[in-house]
């Protein structure tokens, strides 16, 4: 019973889908979107360690280090213009976004 | 015998706590479940030996990223069970892209095991003097400079950006003017007035 690449592959496809289907079924609620996208960044970044134990090269490890980086700048701004577009709408429905245009 | 043990526990509870993020009703419970997924592919992290990882996983997203989530849910005044309506509507398209999504990369995980018909094994770690966090710091500060420089200035800018849309400035509410504090001088503030006596100010 040795744990294969293969295994850690799965876990990662499955956080990854369940990352997708959390976009599609919250459609109204942006906070859950933005957890769902940390969720896919999550499983890039055990593809890439498991890759990185895979072939022995540390280099896996410094880019999932850069999707953690890239991750946190993101939660910080989507959460950001989420706090302004509440103070500024009253509410956080994603159909009412399309009128920040212009 | 005991890593597997570890792997199956830890990878059943990302997924399911992972699932119970964007199925549960309220969102601090989401939150506080996106911080277990966490925890548990930290745990994953150090079983493939990235400890630096894991560490930075745990130090980033649940002591940052997580809090932030947490922060923002609990500061806006939101009604989630309106919110959570439609949930059912987009069940049936969303299951399908994920099963089939789901399919396809099980396909490509497992076409990976068979490619010459017996499973890839991860390679043991060699005993090597080298840390995980010396190897990274290795190749991350010589090889990588360049790119770790720009992951930095993501992070400015993101701070930037961050700073920007939330700073408002309300017209009407009265601050301290720390210059104007200073500046000020006793002729500014003090008047001497002579008053004779049985006058008055008159």
């Amino acid at each position: 019973m040795e744990i294969t690449l293969t295994h850690y592959l799965i876990v990662a496809a499955a956080l990854f889908t369940i990352g997708v289907f959390g976009i599609f079924v919250n459609r109204k609620n942006v906070i859950i979107i933005l957890m769902s996208i940390e969720l896919v960044l999550l499983a890039v970044n055990v593809n890439l360690v498991a890759f990185s134990a895979y072939l022995q090269n540390i280099q896996g490890q410094i880019f999932a280090m850069l999707v953690l980086t890239v991750a946190a700048a993101e939660a910080a701004v989507g959460l950001a213009i989420l706090v302004t577009y509440f103070r500024n709408r009253g509410g956080i429905a994603v159909e009412d976004i399309n009128q920040m245009r212009g | 015998m005991l890593a597997a043990i570890a792997f199956y526990v830890l990878s059943i509870v990302a997924i399911a706590s992972a699932f119970a993020v964007i199925a549960a009703r309220n969102p601090v419970h989401s939150v506080l479940f996106l911080i277990l997924t966490f925890f548990n592919a930290a745990g994953l992290f150090v079983l493939l030996g990235a400890e630096f990882l894991a560490m930075l996983l745990v130090v980033v997203y649940v002591g940052a990223v997580a809090v932030l989530f947490l922060f923002v849910v609990m500061m806006l005044d939101v009604d989630f069970t309106e919110l959570r309506q439609g949930f059912l509507s987009y069940l049936p398209a969303g299951f399908v892209v994920a099963l089939a999504l789901m399919g396809e990369l099980a396909l490509v995980a497992s076409a990976a095991m068979s490619a010459d018909g017996a499973p890839i094994p991860l390679a043991p770690a060699a005993p090597s003097e080298v840390t995980n966090a010396e190897a990274i710091g290795n190749v991350l500060y010589t090889d990588y400079l360049l790119v770790f420089q720009l992951a930095g200035l993501v992070l400015l800018v993101a701070m930037i950006g961050a700073i920007v849309l939330t700073l408002r400035h309300r017209p009407g509410v009265r601050k301290q003017n720390i210059a104007a504090q200073v500046g000020r001088r006793r002729a500014d503030a003090v008047e001497l007035k002579d008053i004779r006596p049985g006058q008055g100010l008159g």
